[in-house]
């Protein structure tokens, strides 16, 4: 990924979120303490908010400038998003929501194709023909990730999509993210509050507090920040 | 009933009928304004919509009769472009009827409309829809109980209308007599017996447009 946040500021109602950042691996995990502005300022690179300043730039390509008024809205963006809730559309059959953003009028069967082999990655085929409303959280999640595939984003933004998902399928989901990275080769920029998680698939890391970059870099060096500075505040959070 | 009275209750639902075909189009477009966008005016517009509820509907009726009466300027449009006459027509009915029931339809709607979560039409729109797209795959079919139950509601209200309606349209036997008028001038008769029956047909249509409006408001979807 060739992302590229320029200056951007965004008064949020408790601090201002200032960032000024480029990202170029393939997953860079993003965490911080709870009301950082991490989620805000996905919203800013997905085009659910605008900047009061500052550009984004994705690929080389301009997606957002406050200065020369520009803005390209969410639907041109092609950047997949999962909120922490997944947010699926409770009126639509799991097999509706997944193809709620795929490509239309797909002559040759590729579409379906992609679908079969999403739905094969994230092993939720067994679930197509199903309703929203009977499925487990692990399920909706993994349901909510292949949405956002199949709309063959440039970039995914995860909102920590496994938070709500207990521990023993977090360890079964970690390889699906991975060959997401691996056989898909979809960029990511993956928000969590877990270690192993960042260290087992980002090969880059920052840390947001109070709207600010505080850390980035190598994931281990940046954890190792993230323990400093905890420690040197005494908060345990 | 005789088959007077069966016209009388025909015509009356046929106007109610059109009356919610007239007001779908703009009670849903103020309903998402008001539940989905903030703008100058925005109360007053709120409070000009909801105006209708509250004022005396002899009130209302005179304001439309001064509004599609020849004298003005939207009258003589209308009578001398279009060759239609509004006032003590059938048409006259139906915009007292629209005007009336606006604003139960844009309150309910507006609920509907608020109910239905911002951020799945924001994960629409990241999904590749536009705002049209969201809003016709996302947001109207997940509203769409509120909204017929609105709609519903608002159909009784047009079914009982009178104030406004005597007002603009008069009261014709055969050409702008509701329901509500002809067990007015029943009663005026002395026909009590010609009164209740229309009484007792209005109130059986006003049950069962009340009822199924509120189950469909009380049955939510899991």
């Amino acid at each position: 990924m060739r992302l590229a946040l320029r200056g951007l500021r965004l008064p949020l109602p408790r601090f201002t979120l200032e960032v000024d950042l480029e990202l170029h691996g393939r997953v860079a995990g993003l965490f911080g303490p709870s009301g950082a502005g991490k989620t805000s300022l996905l919203e800013l690179i997905v085009g659910l908010r605008r900047p009061t300043q500052g550009s984004v730039h994705l690929a080389g390509r301009r997606l957002t400038d406050a200065a020369e008024r520009s803005f390209v809205p969410p639907e041109r963006r092609r950047i997949g998003y999962v909120p922490q809730d997944g947010a699926l559309f409770p009126h639509l059959s799991v097999r509706r929501n997944l193809l709620y953003g795929a490509p239309h009028g797909d002559p040759t069967g590729e579409g379906k194709n992609r679908l079969a082999e999403i739905a094969s990655v994230l092993e939720i085929e067994s679930l197509l023909d199903r309703g929203i409303a009977g499925l487990s959280g692990g399920e909706r999640q993994r349901v909510a990730l292949g949405r956002a595939l199949l709309a063959a984003p440039e970039l995914l933004l995860l909102d920590e999509p496994f938070a709500g998902v207990d521990r023993p399928l977090r360890g079964r989901i970690l390889p699906v993210l991975a060959r997401i990275r691996d056989d898909l080769r979809v960029p990511m920029l993956y928000v969590s509050h877990e270690p192993e998680e960042i260290l087992a698939l980002c090969d880059e890391a920052l840390r947001l507090e109070r709207g600010r970059i505080v850390a980035h870099g190598a994931p281990a060096e940046v954890l190792a920040s993230t323990t400093t500075s905890r420690a040197a505040a005494g908060s345990p959070s | 009933m005789s088959g007077e009275e069966f016209q009388i209750l025909g015509f009356t639902l046929g106007m109610a009928a059109l009356a919610m075909v007239a007001i779908l189009p703009p009670g849903l477009a103020l309903a998402w304004l008001l539940a989905r966008r903030t703008f100058p005016g925005k109360a007053v517009l709120e409070t000009l919509v909801a105006l209708p509820l509250v004022m005396p509907p002899v009130a209302t009726g005179l304001f439309l009769l001064r509004l599609f009466g020849r004298r003005s300027a939207l009258g003589r449009f209308v009578h001398d472009r279009l060759d239609v006459d509004v006032i003590f027509t059938w048409r006259g009915v139906l915009v007292a009827m629209a005007v009336m029931s606006l604003p139960l339809f844009v309150r309910s709607a507006r609920v509907a409309f608020e109910e239905v979560p911002l951020r799945l039409e924001q994960i629409a729109r990241t999904l590749g829809a536009s705002p049209v797209r969201a809003f016709v795959t996302v947001t109207l079919p997940l509203a769409a109980r509120g909204l017929t139950a609105g709609l519903l509601l608002a159909f009784a209200r047009a079914l009982g209308e009178f104030g406004a309606t005597i007002v603009v349209a008069g009261n014709i036997p055969g050409r702008t007599q509701t329901l509500a008028l002809a067990i007015y001038q029943l009663i005026q008769l002395g026909r009590d017996d010609a009164a209740v029956r229309l009484c007792l047909a209005a109130a059986g249509l006003a049950f069962v447009a009340l009822f199924t409006s509120e189950r469909l408001l009380r049955r939510r979807p899991s």
